[in-house]
């Protein structure tokens, strides 16, 4: 398990290593470690824990709204030492671009094969883009919708059932 | 005439001898001879011509509400994309408009089949987030629970899973003793599932009298009865057909896809968070890790059958050793009062008013409680913002992300095997959609 001063050393290990201020803060909260990153180093940071320092299994991926926070949303990636039992939530801050437009943050599905289905939940859930990801559709919401109903702003309640008839036309499910 | 005759010899003879001593003393199986026999449907010799069916989502077979489109080739399949969401609740959604003790009965309805771990990663989570420690007789209650809930979610895969490869007497066994679990937790919950037992801080009363000598009368009963499972399927040629073989995903693989529970197990890795991660008293039981070698589907089902063993001894241990003292936490800022100091005390009343209008409140934070479910590893992500309401609750559901492993299992393989393998992977709908 890390203690504070373990997971201070692993932030200024890592923003050496990569040469970046990738790494922007660390927590421990409840027995948890996390780190804070910057979104555009995601991927770095991610290869850099599974290489050298043993993360070689991504548990879960989820996102947040930390509504009103900025910045807002948070892609949390769940990373395991299987050898080590050793757990560290890497947390990727991701500010809400406004205007009606979608935050964008790099896929790692290339990394871990298991980040395929839970990035198309958070793009259905937050409306979060993975950029590079090979194909990115909504998962459990109708293709159709409208909206992303995990957002703390999105109201509840209210939705009328959907019938759409329109597998066909739908392009990617028969891609 | 006579010639063509397969040969009435030893061979056969020695074969059936061997799996009854397998049977019956639990030896490993050994199947060089029988992989022998395993090949791969000829690539060249089926047409090059796609087909896409579509599978479900209304299909028994598909354990639920899951749609396959499917593309074949002949019978081999090439490719296929599950199409999921046909039971979308919004349960995570619904939880944050729930104070915490509310959204215990929503997250049980998930995965339909382990209601019991649903709520111990959601309790256990919040827990963490308050800092508190529930009493070891709580503990203890848990793990009987959740592992009486294993073996009943272990019963309903056999019972389905032989019913799709054809043998159907096997559901009604499996229903049989799934009934007698389900008795057990009516007699200790009140309900049959579904039961928001647990609560945060430890369960809601304590067990009844009489509740003891009925789960060791089920003990002493049900490794007789994984026996007759066993004497039913292993020696059933058609059973080992469709599984010896079948459906095998190199471990490496696996741990990419993020799969864990019996499927990563069978593939030869011994990974189960009851051992590797201290929750709950399973630090104090005794119990073993199954774990498979060869990976395929026959692998999966002796893995779930030991498994079910193991959590037997599981839940006599938790009888046997069940310590005395409080079955949740004397906090009452937490934990509802005694309902008999309600009429007396009026310190008694407020908070339990204030418990059920508004409810606790969590300080600020966020946590990630994985535990084992009878699927693999359940994590239950919440963010407390400092009210009484979760801010988010999310599951990181092993259906959901166990079933990215189908297509490995089916590729190239026949259509028929698509069945198998599907029941294999256990998946449970309710899990999947949230």
């Amino acid at each position: 398990m890390y203690d504070a001063a373990g997971l201070a050393l692993l932030e200024r290990e890592l923003n050496d290593r990569l040469g970046v201020a990738a790494v922007v803060g660390h927590d421990l909260h409840c027995g948890q470690a996390s780190l804070a990153i910057d979104p555009d180093h995601n991927r770095a940071v991610l290869s850099e824990l599974r290489e050298r320092h043993g993360y070689n299994f991504l548990s879960s991926l989820h996102g947040a709204d930390y509504l009103p926070a900025k910045p807002r949303f948070a892609v949390h990636y769940e990373m395991l030492a299987m050898a080590r039992v050793e757990r560290i939530c890497v947390k990727a801050l991701v500010e809400d671009p406004g205007h009606s437009q979608i935050a964008t943050i790099a896929s790692v599905v290339d990394l871990f094969a298991t980040a395929d289905f839970q990035e198309r939940e958070v793009y259905d859930f937050f409306g979060i883009a993975f950029d590079g990801h090979p194909d990115l559709r909504r998962i459990l919401m109708p293709e159709e919708y409208v909206g992303f109903p995990q957002r703390r702003d999105f109201p509840i309640g209210g939705d009328p059932v959907i019938f759409t008839y329109d597998e066909d036309s739908v392009p990617g499910w028969t891609k | 005439m006579s010639a063509a005759a397969p040969p009435r010899g030893g061979v056969d003879r020695d074969a059936v001898a061997r799996t009854k001593a397998q049977i019956l003393g639990l030896a490993p199986i050994e199947r060089s001879s029988l992989d022998a026999d395993v090949t791969k449907p000829d690539v060249e010799s089926v047409e090059g011509e796609l087909f896409t069916v579509n599978m479900g989502p209304h299909h028994p077979a598909t354990h639920g509400v899951l749609r396959l489109l499917v593309s074949l080739e002949g019978e081999v399949v090439r490719d296929l994309k599950p199409i999921m969401g046909y039971v979308h609740t919004g349960i995570e959604k619904s939880c944050e408009t729930k104070s915490y003790w509310k959204a215990i009965p929503f997250v049980e309805r998930m995965d339909y089949l382990a209601y019991f771990f649903n709520m111990q990663a959601y309790c256990g989570a919040v827990e963490r987030l308050l800092e508190i420690e529930i009493p070891e007789r709580a503990a203890y209650l848990r793990v009987m629970h959740m592992e009486l809930n294993r073996i009943h979610s272990h019963l309903v895969w056999l019972g389905t899973t032989a019913l799709d490869l054809g043998a159907m007497s096997m559901f009604w066994y499996c229903f049989r003793e799934r009934d007698r679990i389900l008795d057990l937790f009516e007699m200790s919950t009140g309900q049959r599932m579904h039961t928001r037992y647990f609560q945060v801080g430890g369960v809601i009363e304590d067990i009844p009298q009489g509740f003891e000598q009925q789960v060791i009368a089920f003990c002493d009963e049900m490794p007789e009865r994984i026996d007759q499972y066993m004497a039913l399927l292993d020696q059933n040629e058609i059973f080992l057909a469709r599984t010896k073989g079948v459906g095998i995903v190199p471990k490496q693989h696996l741990l990419d896809l993020g799969v864990t529970g019996p499927l990563l197990r069978a593939a030869g890795e011994p990974w189960d968070l009851r051992k590797t991660h201290d929750y709950l008293c399973y630090h104090d039981l005794e119990f073993g890790i199954p774990v498979g070698t060869v990976g395929d589907n026959y692998d999966r089902y002796r893995v779930r059958l030991v498994e079910m063993r193991e959590s037997v001894k599981l839940v006599r241990q938790c009888v046997e050793g069940l310590p005395e003292g409080r079955f949740i936490i004397d906090d009452r800022k937490i934990a509802l009062p005694p309902r008999d100091e309600l009429g007396t005390s009026m310190e008694a009343l407020i908070h339990h008013f204030k418990l059920v209008t508004e409810g606790f409140r969590v300080p600020p934070g966020e946590v990630y409680n994985p535990i084992e479910s009878p699927r693999g590893e359940l994590g239950c992500f919440v963010v407390a913002d400092g009210s009484a309401k979760p801010a988010r609750v999310h599951f990181r559901e092993p259906s959901f992300i166990n079933l990215q492993a189908l297509l490995d299992m089916c590729k190239d393989e026949y259509v028929a095997d698509l069945i198998a393998n599907l029941a294999m992977l256990d998946p449970i709908l309710g899990g999947i959609d949230r």
